[in-house]
């Protein structure tokens, strides 16, 4: 197929232009976007496929019952009804030991038939080859995780002791679904024969277990199945299929895209600066070219095909380079979303190079379309008198076209006109504040100005004169310098400042599942061991039943958000305490119970935050379901937590008589002294059932995770940096002729080529400077307000940050800037100015 | 040459076809302080292959009669036509499609599109009349005005007098009825100059055009068959 001639005459301008450099920022700016978005697009693309793929995996079958306490047998029966198999599994958190090895780890007892789908990959060391089992382990035996055998430094062979039985390893296991995206679940995974758990003591009152019932068979019984459930939930029981597996995983997926994707939109909006800035100065640079065509008999139709040809051409151009960088950037990166998620993940598919591309062409019309557009109403009479045409391609259009193609791809990327109504909001009062402190920092100029001599003050004027486009480079690279320095401040600063925020003292242990008969011996063994009065407070599994006297489920707090809905559905814990204890707890409404109080008027405190997420108030009447036991009481006082203290609290506590004969585990929160760090182990062994979670460690996974995420958004802020600097360019490549023609001026009056490069110097490090220390001061205001929303900390603005902005600044403008213009300094004058 | 022959040296036969018109021009515009009149009552005809100069001092409308005579511009009052066409009734688009089926252009500063080579220049007004093959054509041309060897350099590359035979090239490639030339050679040396002036006559005597020359150079105003002489606006002569 021949092109035609517009689109043919658009190409040969595109090649010329990028041979020349014309269209370079234009180019580079395209490509960031698309990039930007598709590399995001296609890890977490990659990342959901691989979940996909593992549904079958992770269900272990076609369909599953999950609950918090025991599955009846109604299920069960309907399954054989209709031909499907069906198998169980049973899964808690409790201790393992390898030796003297001891970790709190996830444990799995697994019926006869499991899985019914998909199976367990094995292997029988950490470096050999992987194998398919089939089946569970024989009775007797245990499968490890791989890392969880490390952990412990258990090899296959060793006894395990699990509970207050010995299992022998017999392999470790290769792939470990369940910890997909799971950063806090690094415990590690033990498997066993179900037939093998009552050896184990561990199934007592209280203990937290997950029963699976999986079910599987042909896709109708299975669906009739699935109806018949979903129709007969029980309170705490949820139905999980292939489709909606996982469903924690994939939200923290979504989120994770969402979030991501958003961030990576804000690169986007600078980039669309940096296009909207060089595409008006390729126009502009176009308008004589234009003016001969019209000329020579091109109608505007003509003119327009062949400037929207090589715009349409670049665009393309720019989308597939953008692709291609993604795609090379995303397969570098899969080897470790691989490790992250514990499975080896697909090929990414081609939706997100569409939505890439979508991203690119949206950027491109919105922010190139307008002054090409306006090209084309170029007067034929400018071949006469340049002076006319002079082009204005409707500044206003230009930024309403780029408002709404940008709020159009923020809507898109959040998912809700509200989300991205908010991050548009978001990003325009930063940009806003951001101008606001330039322009007031570049105010401050105009008085120093007159005091500098020689190059400075010529590069200072220039600021100053320039201060439309100063303002424009310092908001751009200060929102990209912004965001690097505040992800390093959160990161760092605050992480550390939180965590030497808690008191010495603060518990580092948790003591779980401590039974009433074991409740006076652990007691004594603490004690022994240099713990100073252990609080063991009891602690009772319950389901909000009733509000002053109507019946509720989770679905009557569906108004009230997903909290609320989940708080109201879930069993918590309840405790009881026979007075307040100070420190940690505040009574901001009502009256805390005496210890005198009447035994038959049962009291409850609840905590003021859960109780105002469902709507509770004081003289409310409550009532549970204690494991069949019901118990209703009054609210008579709300208290403030602070949860940070690291000792046990509760949600709602009971006034002692409530709590009285009923069966109960207790909890426990010690620090373990420093001259007797075995303490816990010890304990373990002798009550086997007792579980202890170790806060330090568990503090450190936060610290881990808080680093893995600040990573993943550092590569997209890198990207935010990368357009700051493009619209930098761009604002470089705008004032290129009048930097030539001004230095060429100044050659002409006798200035060196190291005056010259002075002057432009010194206006780019001022730049430079301003924009860092904008960004730092913008970076430490929000850097306070998280701070002290967030942690809960106060706020002590580093000012060292506003050094290394400002230096950061001046590096990377002074050099980018110096590179841009050296033209300028090495340019014959005469040349210059004939050319210009 | 110091006495320039006339190419076309007698005036218009009486059965000659009319090939610009100019009926009752006049341009203004209009200025904060009043309205300023550039052209005002200008009629006249040129016929099919005359060659004539319009000449005056500066600021005496030569430019702006080139401009509305071509439909670069619109008069105020007045109508010019082009090759047969009234130009006030066609749109921008309509006068274009005039410019591109009859009209070629010399100017002043070349107005060479920086960005194509000198054959992708003499090849684009071919081009935009949806001429299938131009590039014989345009190497031709190139070649009559002596840069067979300069056809892949970009005009940054080509001397002054150089980049003039370039948009000489273009101007005569689509073998225009009319040539509207303006000060070709107010950029050039005298000698380059000159050297341009005889190109032009040589390659418009050749094509049989009608000459259309605005410039203050009396000498190459001598080489036309005719002078149109503006005096503030009016036609003196």
């Amino acid at each position: 197929m021949r092109l035609g001639i517009g689109w043919r005459l658009g190409l040969r301008m595109l090649r010329r232009d990028l041979a020349a450099g014309e269209v370079s920022i234009l180019l580079a700016a395209l490509v960031l976007s698309v990039c930007a978005v598709a590399s995001i697009g296609f890890l977490t693309d990659r990342a959901g496929r691989a979940l996909d793929i593992e549904a079958n995996r992770l269900l272990g079958g076609d369909a599953v019952l999950r609950a918090d306490a025991p599955i009846g047998e109604a299920p069960r029966l309907l399954a054989r009804e209709l031909g499907l198999a069906s198998t169980e599994t049973l899964s808690f958190p409790s201790m393992l030991g390898v030796g003297d090895a001891l970790k709190l780890s996830d444990l799995r007892a697994m019926a006869e038939g499991f899985p019914l789908r998909g199976g367990f990959r094995l292997t029988d060391a950490a470096d050999a080859p992987a194998y398919d089992a089939t089946g569970i382990p024989p009775r007797g035996t245990l499968w490890l995780s791989r890392a969880g055998a490390e952990t412990l430094g258990a090899r296959v062979g060793d006894l395990v002791q699990v509970g207050e039985t010995r299992l022998r390893l017999a392999a470790l296991v290769v792939q470990e679904p369940d910890a997909a995206l799971d950063y806090f679940n690094v415990a590690p995974k033990a498997y066993f024969h179900l037939d093998d758990l009552p050896a184990t003591g561990l199934v007592q009152f209280g203990s937290r277990i997950r029963y699976r019932l999986v079910v599987a068979g042909e896709a109708d019984a299975v669906d009739a199945w699935v109806s018949a459930q979903r129709e007969d939930l029980a309170r705490g029981q949820r139905i999980e299929t292939i489709a909606e597996a996982r469903p924690e995983v994939r939200s923290a997926l979504e989120r994770a895209d969402r979030f991501l994707g958003l961030a990576a939109l804000v690169s986007v909006v600078l980039a669309g600066i940096a296009v909207a800035m060089a595409a008006r100065r390729h126009a502009e640079r176009h308008l004589d070219g234009c003016a001969v065509m019209r000329c020579l008999g091109a109608d505007r139709a003509m003119v327009l095909r062949i400037h929207g040809g090589e715009l349409l051409a670049l665009g393309l151009l720019g989308s597939a380079l953008g692709l291609v960088l993604a795609w090379l950037l995303q397969w570098a990166l899969g080897d470790w979303l691989a490790l992250r998620l514990g499975m080896a993940i697909p090929g990414a598919g081609w939706m997100p190079a569409v939505h890439g591309l979508g991203v690119g062409f949206c950027v491109l019309l919105a922010f190139a379309l307008p002054p090409i557009l306006a090209l084309r109403k170029t007067p034929a009479m400018r071949v006469l008198r340049r002076d006319i045409g002079a082009f204005e391609p409707g500044a206003a259009l230009s930024m309403a076209a780029g408002l709404v193609g940008l709020a159009g791809l923020l809507w898109w990327k959040a998912g809700s006109a509200s989300l991205g109504g908010v991050v548009l909001g978001g990003v325009a009062a930063t940009l806003l504040v951001l101008a606001l402190l330039g322009h007031a920092l570049i105010h401050l100029l105009r008085a120093v100005r007159g005091r500098l001599r020689g190059p400075w003050r010529y590069g200072l004027a220039n600021v100053t004169r320039r201060a439309r486009s100063s303002v424009i480079q310092i908001t751009a690279l200060g929102l990209g310098l912004m965001a690097v320095l505040l992800l390093t401040l959160v990161r760092t600063d605050l992480i550390e400042r939180w965590q030497a925020a808690l008191p010495d003292d603060a518990p580092n242990r948790f003591l779980v599942n401590i039974q009433p008969d074991q409740l006076d011996a652990v007691r004594a063994r603490l004690e022994a061991g240099g713990v100073i009065a252990p609080e063991l407070p009891a602690m009772v599994r319950a389901r909000l039943v009733s509000v002053n006297g109507e019946p509720v489920r989770g679905s009557d707090y569906t108004e009230r958000g997903d909290r609320a809905r989940r708080m109201a559905e879930r069993e918590f814990n309840l405790s009881t305490a026979s007075a307040l204890r100070e420190g940690d707890n505040e009574v901001v409404g009502g009256r805390f119970w005496s210890a005198d109080a009447p035994a038959e008027d049962i009291e409850l405190s609840v905590e003021e935050r859960f109780a105002e997420t469902l709507g509770w108030k004081l003289g409310d009447r409550v009532g549970f379901d204690l494991a069949g036991t019901p118990l209703e009481g009054r609210i008579t006082s709300l208290r403030r937590v602070d949860w940070e203290s690291f000792r046990p609290n509760f949600f709602v506590l009971v006034s002692p008589a409530g709590l009285r004969d009923m069966a109960a585990s207790h909890i426990g929160a010690i620090r373990v002294p420093a001259d007797n760090p075995r303490l816990t182990d010890q304990l373990v062994r002798e009550f086997p059932t007792l579980s202890v979670v170790d806060i330090d460690a568990v503090l450190a996974q936060v610290r881990n995770t808080a680093d893995q995420v600040a990573t993943a958004v550092e590569y997209v802020f890198y990207f935010t940096l990368a357009a700051g600097l493009l619209v930098l360019l761009a604002a470089m490549a705008a004032s290129q002729d009048e930097r030539l023609r001004e230095g060429s001026v100044m050659r002409v009056l006798g200035a060196s080529s190291r005056q010259l490069r002075w002057a432009q110097l010194s206006e780019f490090v001022v730049i430079g400077v301003i924009a860092g220390l904008t960004a730092a001061l913008a970076a430490t205001l929000v850097a306070g307000a998280i701070a002290l929303e967030v942690f809960d900390l106060p706020w002590h603005p580093d000012w060292r940050l506003a050094a290394w902005g400002a230096l950061a600044g001046a590096l990377a403008v002074g050099v980018t800037g110096l590179l841009m213009t050296r033209q300028v300094v090495s340019a014959p004058p005469a040349q210059t100015l004939r050319a210009l | 040459m110091d006495n320039p022959t006339p190419v076309h040296t007698a005036a218009p036969p009486e059965r000659a076809i009319a090939m610009l018109e100019a009926e009752h021009l006049g341009k203004q515009v209009a200025l904060p302080d009043g309205t300023l009149t550039i052209l005002d009552d200008v009629s006249f005809r040129i016929d099919a292959g005359e060659a004539v100069a319009v000449v005056g001092a500066s600021g005496s409308g030569k430019s702006t009669l080139l401009a509305l005579l071509a439909g670069l511009d619109v008069p105020s009052s007045g109508e010019v036509r082009l090759a047969g066409a009234a130009l006030s009734r066609l749109d921008e688009d309509g006068r274009a499609r005039v410019r591109a089926a009859s009209v070629g252009f010399v100017f002043q500063s070349f107005q060479l599109l920086p960005s194509l080579t000198a054959l992708e220049n003499v090849m684009l007004p071919l081009e935009l009349a949806g001429h299938d093959d131009p590039a014989p054509a345009a190497r031709g041309i190139l070649g009559r005005v002596g840069l067979s060897d300069r056809l892949g350099h970009y005009p940054r590359q080509l001397s002054g007098g150089e980049q003039q035979r370039v948009a000489l090239a273009r101007a005569f490639v689509t073998n225009p009825r009319v040539l509207f030339a303006d000060e070709p050679t107010g950029n050039l040396d005298t000698r380059t100059g000159q050297t341009i002036a005889d190109l032009l006559f040589e390659l418009n005597t050749q094509s049989g055009a009608t000459l259309v020359l605005v410039t203050h150079d009396e000498r190459l105003a001598a080489r036309c068959g005719r002078r149109l002489r503006l005096v503030g606006g009016r036609l003196a002569s």
